[in-house]
Parts: C-alpha cells; structure tokens; sequence
C-alpha cells in the first residue's frame, strides 16, 4: 500500500513532547457550535490554552457513537450553520495563524462521501487538516477511505476499544497512522469512566502492537481524570465535558453569551494543566 | 445500470454487499458483535436442527404457512388482472415481523444472549420481539421515537402487556431513524449480554441478508399456493417498502424467474414534489447510514432528513440495500403512493373483502389500483398484505375527522 508524504505536523508534535516526556491534551471541539464564528474563536484559542493537538468534530445529523453531550453539540452546530466546507474554511483560517498545531477531523462517513472522497482529501489537506477520526469506518471498510486517505498523506486515526480482541487487534493497527485512538470505555461518548488500572493494561496492550502514540479518549471529564490518563498513555482526549461547557454559556435563545469563550478555554486550561502537571510513567 | 448478473440469489459478497450497496459500516465497538452474529448465524443455517426447530415455531406458534386468498371483490371492483392477498396479517401478532423475530430469538437463544434490544416503527416489530421474548422468556428492551409512540399507543401498551419496557426516544427526529440510533447506543453499551434484534433488511451484514431468509418464506408459500391454485407462477408481486423486509420476503424466491414482473411500493407520503415523504429510491441518493450504504433522504452535506408518511411502518429515510441494488439493476420496479392515495385504498379493502389492511399494504393496494385495470383477467397478481390495520385504527379516525 502506498502512503502519500503527510503534513508531519502530528509526527513533530508527538516527537516535541516526548522531548519534554509528557502526554498531549487533546479538546475535541463540534465546529459551529453554537456558531460559526464562536467556534472559531474556540478554535484560535485553544492552542494557547494547552490543547497540544485539536480534535475539531463535523457534524451529522445520526451520530451513533456519541452520547447526549455530543448529540446536542451537533444539534447546535446544525442551527450554527455547520457545513462540511465551512468546516475546512474554518481549518483554513485557523492555519493563517497556527501552522504547528495538528488538527483532526472526527465525525461519521456520510458527510464526506456525499462531498466526494477525492475532492474531500484534496480540499481537507490544502485546508491544513492532518488526519481523520471516522467513527463508522472499521477496516473492514479501508478501500472506501482509509486506503485514499493514507495515499493523500492524510493521517487515518482508528479507533481500538475494548471489544477490539487480540485477534482484531493487528488489522485494526495495520492501516492507522498518526496515532491510536483507544476508546476507554465500551459505550457511547459522556457517559460512564474507565478506572486507570484498565486503561493501563489496554495502552499495554495496544503498545505491544504498535509504535504509534496512544490517545485515550471517552469518560475523561476532569483534570484529575485527565492526569491520570497522561501517566499512562501518550494523550487525553476530552470531548464530552468541553462541549458541555459550552452548552452551560448559552442564553436563553441558545446564543452564546460574552463569557463563553472565556470559560471554555478556561476549561481548557485547567484540563491541559492536569496534563501536564504529571510526569510519564517508563514506557514500555 | 449495471449488467445483469447470472442470478440474483447470490448477494451478499462475503463482506454483505449487494453491488454497491451493503457492508458494515458500524463503530468498532460493535464490529467483534456483528461478526460474532454472522458467524452464529452461519453455523445457525448449516444446522438442520436450527430450521427444524424454527419450522416448529412457525407452524405451531406463528400460524404458519398463511393463506393466499383470491380477493374477489377487490377483482371486480378494479375490473383487471386476478388479485390474490398473501395474508401474511393472519399471523401471530397480526403482521410478518414475527417471521423474522422468531428466527433472530432463535439465533439468540443459540448465543446465549439474555437481553434483547430492538427498534420500532409503527410498533408492529417491536410487539412481536416482546412476544418472542415473553415467549423466550428474555429481557425485552424496545426504543421508540416519542413521536411514534403518541401515534401508536395500542401498539405501546401491547408491548408493556407483553413485559417489555418501552423506552421513549427523544433524540434527533424522535422517530424509527432515532430509535435505530438509540438502540444501537444501547448496544455499544451492553455488548456482553445484548443481541439487537433490528427488524427490517437494513442495518449492518449480516442483518439484511439474515431478515431476507428468515421472511422469504413468504414467497416460497406463495409459489407452491400459487402452483395449486392456478397451476402456475404469479404474473406480478406487488409489496410496501419501508425498510423493505415484507417485500424482501415476497420477491427474493422470484427473482430468477424472469417472468414474473415484481413491483415495490414507496409510501410518497403528501407527495414526492413537496419534499415530505418516505420515498428513498425515488427521491433520495447513496450514502450510509445505521452500517450500510443504501439510498437516502438526505441534503447536499450528507444529512440524513425527516422521513414523512401517513404511516409509521414506512416513515423511514433509508431502505433495505439489496433494494436499492434490485432498483440499480432494474430487476424490481420502484414506485410510490401518497398518504391519501393509501386511506383511499385502506377503506376500499376494509368494506370490499371485510379485510381492514394495516397502512402499510394499503399502499401496496393503492398501486394496484392504479394497474389493475389495464391488466387482462387471466394476470396474476399477488399483494402482500403483510399487516393488519387495528393498529391504525386512530391515525384513520384522525385522517378522516371522527373523534374516537
């Protein structure tokens, strides 16, 4: 399988921190929630508020792995004027200031497959987005996009979880780059936490197959939570939580009030900190 | 269109697609399940104690095999072709979900699963999992759009009668689209217990390929009753499609013979030009949703929109892939009928043949209608009446202004 030159910006970030021997804090954001321009202002913010790399959702109107933090986020971002183009002219935008921060796009197939997959990866890389998080595509799917991704030079982040036997296991690696996505819990985004002992032994698993950085994500709620998980793993991804925050700075016509950015990269903050107040436990 | 294959009795291709159509596009949390599910069902297939235990249930419990009735007056009346009911609404539960039910509880039972999950529409399919589940005594967990549940509240408290819980589905639209999402959230969740028992030929390989043989059975009743009656095959079928699991069943034996002109039935819901209807292939394009790519309603983004019809069973933005496949090929005639044209049909059959059809079949009807009459009397045509109307009972008091 040929692998196109990607943007190197998830393989520098990664190589960054383990010179400084700490995990990545990684916010998962729905773009247009509550609007566009707010989220763009989420956007540009976050880098300086700890986020180490950028999950930056897409939404679609059936999200069946996500719970109802994130359902609602989608439902915002919908009213907001979330379009997949404007999605990548938020990238676009964000680019014009940040050229080092790794953004990736998570969401589901169909927005992409109606915008056409070639055309996507085209506009998606010249937008400066570096890899994709697609929820309903295992590798039983690959030739659909994973396979034109990987040939674009667009990281194809997959996800292992923990149905994912040892047996599954090796298919599930063998076209993911960039890095591992290890969904903690078995069950749908925001709703129940994994115990750190758990965790630990799955980042083990993972680690034996593979040389990728592992991202732990789902039920990581708090800085607390969020440290710990950068003790065992290589990034803490926190969605669910941030997108609440949101949610809790709206006003009554659902619009964002003055505060709202604030206290969302506030969040940030004191998630990133949790991050990085801890040092890494001896790989391997 | 593609070349016409050898036989349409060979899809699915071992990874579930029908041409394009198909596949498994499902979060990997699910994938271990689903292919624990096809492979249980495998063994299922090549076990002849599974089919003759299922043969049992069908015969003994289901009430199975269903008349093919000659509807006379509905004959005459649309003065045409020779109009025959497979009366598959005589079934236990009033409808042909339990087709399907029985064998997937069947399966389930065979893994050891004690937690049942299913969606629901109308209601039809979620009473009948509740049956098989008191029958089986399992757990019995049914997701239902809030909205679906205002509209068929005799189907609900049939459900509870039965022991199920019934849960309210309040996201998204709030309808059968939402419930499937629920339910397969539900599953992510509890995925050591839980089998979902998804009740039309969508969802997932293998689910579409598995709902098709545990309905067909109706077809293959139809040709031997057929061969009886008339000593031949059916000239034409004609079936509703919501999800398409009624006509799945009644066209998949017929097929491979040429012959036979076979006619699925879109609801249009107030009219395909308005946008508010449930009519997939005719007004809707590819893409995936709930693990397979079939035809959608869906907007220049791939959003998946509202499904509208008159009637819950069909009220769907997507449908069964190996219809969207049939329609590629051009083997199956796709065509719709709107709401009115439906209620015209369902008080037609309720006071010529003393049949008070579900919504659904009166669709179905409607087409006929429409046919009929340019048909000589020597074609045979067989409709599915694949439910019966008691459900619907307050949807046409309301359609027709009487207060109950």
């Amino acid at each position: 399988m040929s692998r196109g030159e990607t943007s190197g910006r998830i393989e520098a970030r990664f190589a960054k921190l383990e010179d400084e021997n700490r995990a990545a804090f990684v916010p998962f954001i729905m773009a247009a929630d509550p609007d566009l321009e707010t989220s763009f202002e989420i956007l540009q913010g976050l880098p300086a508020a700890g986020a180490d790399l950028i999950e930056l959702g897409v939404m679609y109107s059936d999200p069946m792995a996500d719970g109802p933090a994130i359902q609602a986020a989608g439902l915002r971002a919908k009213a907001g004027g979330a379009r997949l183009d404007r999605t990548l002219d938020m990238v676009r935008r964000f680019r014009t200031g940040d050229n080092e921060t790794p953004i990736i796009l998570m969401g589901y197939y169909n927005p992409i497959y109606i915008y056409g997959v070639d055309r996507f990866l085209t506009d998606a890389r010249a937008a400066g987005v570096d890899g994709l998080i697609v929820v309903d595509l295992p590798p039983e799917e690959d030739t659909e996009l994973c396979l034109p991704a990987l040939a674009a030079g667009m990281h194809f982040i997959r996800l292992a979880t923990p149905t994912t036997d040892d047996k599954r296991l090796p298919a599930v690696i063998a076209n993911t780059s960039g890095f591992v996505y290890y969904v903690a819990i078995a069950g749908i985004t925001g709703t129940k936490s994994a115990d750190a002992a758990d965790i630990q032994a799955s980042v083990e698993r993972l680690k034996r197959y593979t040389d990728l950085p592992i991202a732990v994500g789902f039920g990581i709620r708090t800085p607390d939570q969020a440290g710990a998980v950068a003790q065992i793993a290589d990034a803490a991804v926190v969605g669910s939580a941030i997108v609440q925050m949101v949610a809790d700075n709206l006003d009554a016509d659902g619009k964002a009030t003055p505060e709202l950015v604030t206290n969302v990269l506030g969040l940030s903050r004191s998630l990133a900190d949790g991050v990085r107040g801890v040092s890494r436990k001896a790989a391997e | 269109m593609s070349a016409e294959p050898n036989s349409y009795h060979n899809g699915p291709d071992e990874h579930g697609h029908f041409g394009i159509f198909g596949g498994r596009f499902v979060a990997e949390t699910l994938m271990p399940l689903i292919l624990e599910v096809e492979q249980a069902y495998e063994a299922a297939k090549a076990d002849p104690s599974f089919q003759a235990e299922l043969d049992d249930y069908l015969t003994h419990y289901v009430g199975r095999p269903s008349p093919l009735y000659f509807a006379e007056r509905i004959t005459e009346h649309f003065g045409g072709a020779k109009i025959y009911f497979k009366r598959d609404e005589l079934n236990h539960t009033g409808a042909h979900k339990i087709n399907n039910c029985m064998g997937q509880i069947l399966l389930a039972r065979r893994m050891g699963k004690k937690r049942i999950i299913a969606e629901t529409g109308a209601g039809q399919h979620g009473v009948a999992t509740a049956t098989v589940c008191a029958r089986f005594g399992l757990q019995c967990v049914i997701y239902m759009g809030a909205t679906d549940i205002k509209r068929q509240a005799p189907n609900v408290f049939r459900m509870k009668l039965l022991g199920a819980e019934v849960i309210p589905v309040t996201s998204g639209t709030a309808t059968l689209k939402d419930a499937m999402n629920d339910a397969l959230r539900d599953w992510v969740a509890n995925v050591d217990d839980t089998y979902y028992l998804i009740g039309t030929v969508a969802g997932p390989h293998p689910y579409p390929a598995m709902v098709r043989d545990f309905q067909k059975i109706i077809g293959e009743e139809t040709k031997v009753q057929m061969q009886d009656a008339e000593g031949r095959l059916p000239d034409s079928l004609v079936a509703c499609i919501g999800g398409g699991s009624n006509a799945m069943g009644l066209f998949y034996p017929f097929l491979d013979d040429a012959d036979v002109r076979i006619i699925g039935v879109e609801a249009a819901g107030h009219g395909i030009e308005t946008g508010e209807h449930a009519a997939s292939l005719t007004g809707g394009r590819p893409g995936v949703l709930h693990g397979n790519r079939t035809f959608l309603l869906q907007d220049d983004d791939g959003q998946i929109l509202d499904a509208h019809s008159i009637s819950a069973g069909l009220d769907y933005p997507g449908i069964g892939p190996e219809h969207a496949w049939l329609h590629e090929s051009g083997r199956v005639e796709y065509v719709s009928v709107t709401d009115q044209e439906a209620l015209d049909a369902f008080q037609l059959c309720s006071r010529l043949e003393g049949i008070i059809p579900a919504l659904e079949p009166s669709h179905a009807l409607a087409h006929i209608g429409k046919i009929a009459s340019d048909l000589p009397a020597d074609h045979l045509m067989v409709m599915n009446m694949c439910g019966r109307g008691d459900k619907d009972v307050f949807t046409i008091a309301d359609a027709l202004g009487v207060k109950l």
